[in-house]
């Protein structure tokens, strides 16, 4: 896909006189130049502005002790403090790292696994893919809602919808969202509920797979579950590796639903205190914001370093076929 | 297209139309359990509130509208207000993100100048930055400029919106020009467009199906948006269907769950319409770009 950048020779095709159009050609580049700037120029001030500068801003912050009270002039430089009370003296900063890594580790594969499975059953259907794929991905488009949180909340109550189904079964159900061992997993389900999203990107991956794959594979003899093994999968890898890598950026920073289900306390018992919960109430409740801007920082870091794992990982199990990428 | 697999494969048609309904019956009921909480969410908000604490099925028995109407007016403000405040800030940033993207699209896909190569790496570097991180400094940079809680609160929404920094659409519109055909600017210039007028002339009417894409998503998604409404909005006057939705859930009655379930209802039904009709536009477009969903 990167290959149109190749830019054609500007102005010679068709040209009479040669000259002229050697300067026009020059002209043009510098028209060309500056008019590169015009069209970005907005794209610009708003990595200057919205980006940049306010991401150096909260570096410089993270070691200070600003609130939003005191003028920006009398902030108090406090050097490496605001970490080391993050590290050392605050244990619900650490709940919030084990919450939002369980969170990331549980319901990510998870989902994933849904999305394949379900790409895999659509891939081979006949009719009513259609219909299907856009059933299972309506809940990508509204799960992350405010109103569908409440909804959740609400099913998985003492008395909500997903006990009564457990007592048809004659299973007395427990009052999940409000059970610290419990609550999380709650939000996990309403993650992996959203499976459509990265279904809808397989199912287009599984459609490049060339069909005399498997039919090579079927004429030597190759079970369903080895082509599923030795076909499928690494041809599907980048696909995977794509989703996965996406997926978990996003899993990391849920907030939406951690923040209806515990009213925005991370409660019970810290149980649905996720990171970015946990910077919310740290910069905008406890109005720490130089606390919270060490907390970002770090955050940034740890998603970096993520990223950087997976990409490096990457090119052991990723399987591009004839050189692409 | 997709049969062509299965006829490939030499298999008796027996067993593979028995496969087949297998198949399908296994995705009728995903689609069930898939579905089961979008229903019952429906059917709760004409519950009555015995209904809602002694009937947790799907339909009620009783058909209760007047959830509606006691949501709608539950607060002190309507909830048109709030409908109003969430209609203008997603339509201000669908229209900021469209003019904002397509013309860095448009530099980044068609135009050479100096450093051109290192602003789209950090254009694309900037794809992966979680927006929490940048909160914080943002909320004290709006509103050491007075613009939070100010005149207009929704400047620190919208500011953003309208300087390219969704650098998912820009993205997506910058792999979507590469896609029209260069011979189109070359016939341009050579009767003497200039870079504005190829981008007046041709790449902007040929840009139309990702502009109507990137204005779906920015609509959903800002719609749905919640973390950044939150902190910027303070005042009740100001506030923006999911956030005034987080005013149920202080309200721990009984008595107010049936109002905040119509409510709910309400607050996704401009998504769902977009849904029906756009779907498939849709799931192409998260195919096309890998857009999170």
């Amino acid at each position: 896909m990167a290959l149109t950048t190749a830019p054609g020779r500007t102005g010679r095709t068709g040209s009479a006189r040669p000259h002229a159009n050697r300067r026009r050609v020059g002209r043009d580049r510098h028209a060309e130049g500056l008019a590169g700037y015009v069209f970005l120029s907005p794209w610009l001030i708003g990595l200057m502005g919205v980006t940049a500068i306010p991401m150096l801003l909260s570096l410089w912050l993270s070691f200070t002790n600003y609130d939003i009270l005191t003028p920006l002039s009398e902030v108090q430089w406090v050097g490496l403090a605001n970490y080391e009370r993050m590290f050392t003296a605050d244990p619900s900063y650490w709940h919030a790292v084990r919450v939002t890594l369980t969170f990331a580790l549980v319901a990510v594969p998870l989902k994933l696994a849904a999305a394949l499975g379900v790409a895999l059953l659509l891939n081979k259907a006949w009719r009513g893919v259609g219909l299907f794929r856009a059933l299972f991905y309506l809940p990508s488009l509204l799960g992350g809602s405010v109103a569908l949180a409440i909804v959740w909340v609400n099913m998985f109550n003492r008395d909500g919808a997903f006990n009564s189904f457990l007592a048809l079964f004659g299973i007395e159900g427990l009052p999940w969202v409000s059970d610290p061992d419990w609550a999380l997993q709650t939000l996990m389900v309403l993650a992996i509920w959203q499976f459509g999203a990265p279904m809808v990107i397989f199912l287009a991956g599984l459609k490049q797979v060339p069909t005399e794959l498997y039919e090579a594979a079927s004429v030597d003899g190759a079970s369903r579950w080895s082509q599923f093994w030795h076909v499928t999968l690494p041809m599907l890898s980048p696909v995977i590796f794509f989703n996965l890598v996406l997926e978990t950026i996003n899993g990391f920073q849920g907030f939406t639903a951690a923040f209806v289900l515990s009213n925005g306390t991370g409660g019970p018992v810290d149980s649905t205190l996720m990171y970015t919960l946990k910077l919310y109430i740290s910069g905008f409740t406890d109005l720490e914001m130089g606390y919270a801007s060490a907390m970002a920082w770090v955050f940034l870091i740890a998603i970096g370093l993520i990223t950087a794992i997976f990409f490096s990982t990457g090119r052991f199990w990723v399987h591009y076929s004839d050189g692409e990428k | 297209m997709v049969a062509v697999t299965s006829t490939a494969r030499p298999r008796s048609s027996r067993k593979s139309g028995g496969r087949q309904a297998v198949r399908l019956l296994i995705l009728i009921v995903i689609v069930a359990v898939v579905l089961y909480p979008l229903l019952w969410m429906l059917g709760t908000s004409v519950k009555s509130p015995e209904e809602i604490v002694n009937n947790v099925g799907l339909l009620p028995e009783t058909f209760t509208p007047g959830n509606f109407t006691a949501g709608w007016g539950n607060f002190d403000l309507s909830f048109g207000t709030f409908f109003l405040n969430s209609a203008m800030v997603s339509l201000l940033t669908v229209v900021g993100n469209a003019v904002s993207c397509l013309l860095a699209a448009y530099a980044f896909a068609r135009l050479r100048f100096r450093l051109r190569g290192i602003w789209f790496a950090v254009m694309i570097g900037t794809l992966l930055l979680p927006g929490h991180v940048l909160i914080v400094p943002q909320y004290i940079l709006f509103r050491s400029l007075g613009l939070v809680g100010g005149e207009w609160p929704y400047l620190p929404l919208l500011i953003p919106q309208f300087l390219a920094t969704e650098a998912f659409f820009v993205f997506l519109m910058v792999q979507f020009m590469r896609g029209i055909p260069r011979e189109l600017d070359e016939a341009a210039k050579i009767d003497g467009a200039s870079p504005y007028g190829i981008f007046r002339h041709v790449i902007l009417p040929l840009s139309r199906p990702a502009l109507v894409t990137t204005a779906i998503f920015s609509f959903i998604w800002t719609w749905n948006d919640f973390f950044r409404q939150l902190v910027f909005l303070s005042s009740l006057d100001d506030y923006t269907v999911p956030v005034a939705l987080t005013l149920f859930i202080d309200s721990t009655s009984q008595s107010a769950v049936g109002p905040m379930f119509a409510m709910s209802v309400l607050s996704l039904l401009p998504v769902f319409l977009f849904f029906l009709a756009f779907q498939r536009m849709l799931v192409e477009g998260i195919n096309t770009s890998g857009l999170k969903g």
